[in-house]
């Protein structure tokens, strides 16, 4: 089953990476840009069909290794 | 003393603080991260500098895998120290032996240089053979040391003297490099027992390397 992460610093924690995005993109004229978060896109591909049991072993893997919750909100995505 | 300096695959400072710690006559072991068990009678564990496993998905996140970690969190949970140098402070945020997370640089670039450091807190192993305030001149070599900790959080390390150094210019007035939540550029656990720090101590323990200030904090855990 192929399943997509998506971490994303916190609402509230400035993001550096964004911030210099934006900045960059100001100054080649793209003026209209109120906001730029930069984040990471995980796509796994799982053995198993069962997208319960998917999603709960993806929370794991999420809360372990793939994003630090103390910065870092995640989304599961099934396809 | 018996120290053990952990090596990851991309660590690159285990051999600078090994010298280090023999230049203050101390017995010192260099423990391959596979490793399951550290040297019997270990007094302290250094986590030394680096890009462990190439930084890949955040700094330090995967070395808190390694075999030899179960046995550092053991050692740190008897109240056994542990110091955590830049990539090392990375991975103690990552085990949650520290409180905080690191994030970018503010200015998104890699900034290597000598910075002056405000000594914050002195009751402890690590700083004690400085005085409140003191400012000293460390070198910081870092792409994450933006260190992060929400406002509870903050009020906490201050209640309980947890904050060891700050970044300042030389007169002592507060100058952030890297974006850090109040200036912070090291902390240690309440215990008092584990300590990170971005700044690197063993490059700054010869007057021939510009500063002498380093030694006296690693001499922090010499008896």
């Amino acid at each position: 089953m192929k399943v997509t992460v998506n971490v994303q610093l916190k609402n509230g924690v400035l993001d550096p990476q964004g911030k210099a995005v934006h900045h960059a993109l100001g100054s080649l004229g793209f003026n209209g840009v109120n906001d730029v978060r930069i984040g990471k896109q995980i796509l796994l591909d799982v053995a198993g069909n069962d997208a319960k049991v998917v999603k709960e072993e993806v929370t794991k893997m999420c809360e372990e290794l793939l994003a630090n919750t103390v910065i870092e909100d995640y989304t599961i995505e099934l396809a | 003393m018996k120290v053990a300096v952990v090596v990851f695959p991309g660590t690159n400072c285990e051999v600078d603080t090994k010298y280090a710690y023999e230049k203050l006559g101390q017995d010192v072991e260099l423990v391959w991260h596979k490793q399951e068990t550290l040297p019997q009678n270990v007094d302290l564990v250094v986590l030394p500098g680096g890009f462990s496993y190439g930084d890949y998905l955040r700094s330090a996140a995967i070395a808190k895998f390694s075999p030899i970690m179960k046995a550092v969190e053991a050692h740190a949970k008897k109240g056994g120290y542990v110091l955590g140098i830049c990539n090392g402070f990375q991975m103690l945020l990552e085990m949650r032996l520290l409180p905080g997370a690191m994030k970018r640089n503010a200015n998104v670039h890699f900034v290597s240089k000598y910075h002056h450091l405000k000594v914050e807190n002195t009751d402890n192993q690590f700083l004690r053979h400085f005085n409140k305030g003191d400012i000293i001149n460390v070198p910081i070599a870092h792409g994450e040391g933006n260190y992060f900790i929400d406002e509870a959080g903050l009020e906490r390390l201050k209640a309980n003297g947890q904050i060891l150094l700050t970044y300042c210019d030389k007169k002592g007035t507060p100058a952030n490099p890297n974006g850090s939540v109040a200036y912070i550029a090291g902390v240690c656990n309440e215990a008092k027992n584990v300590f990170g720090l971005m700044p690197h101590p063993e490059r700054a323990i010869e007057a021939l390397l510009g500063s002498l200030d380093g030694k006296a904090m690693l001499e922090g855990f010499v008896a």
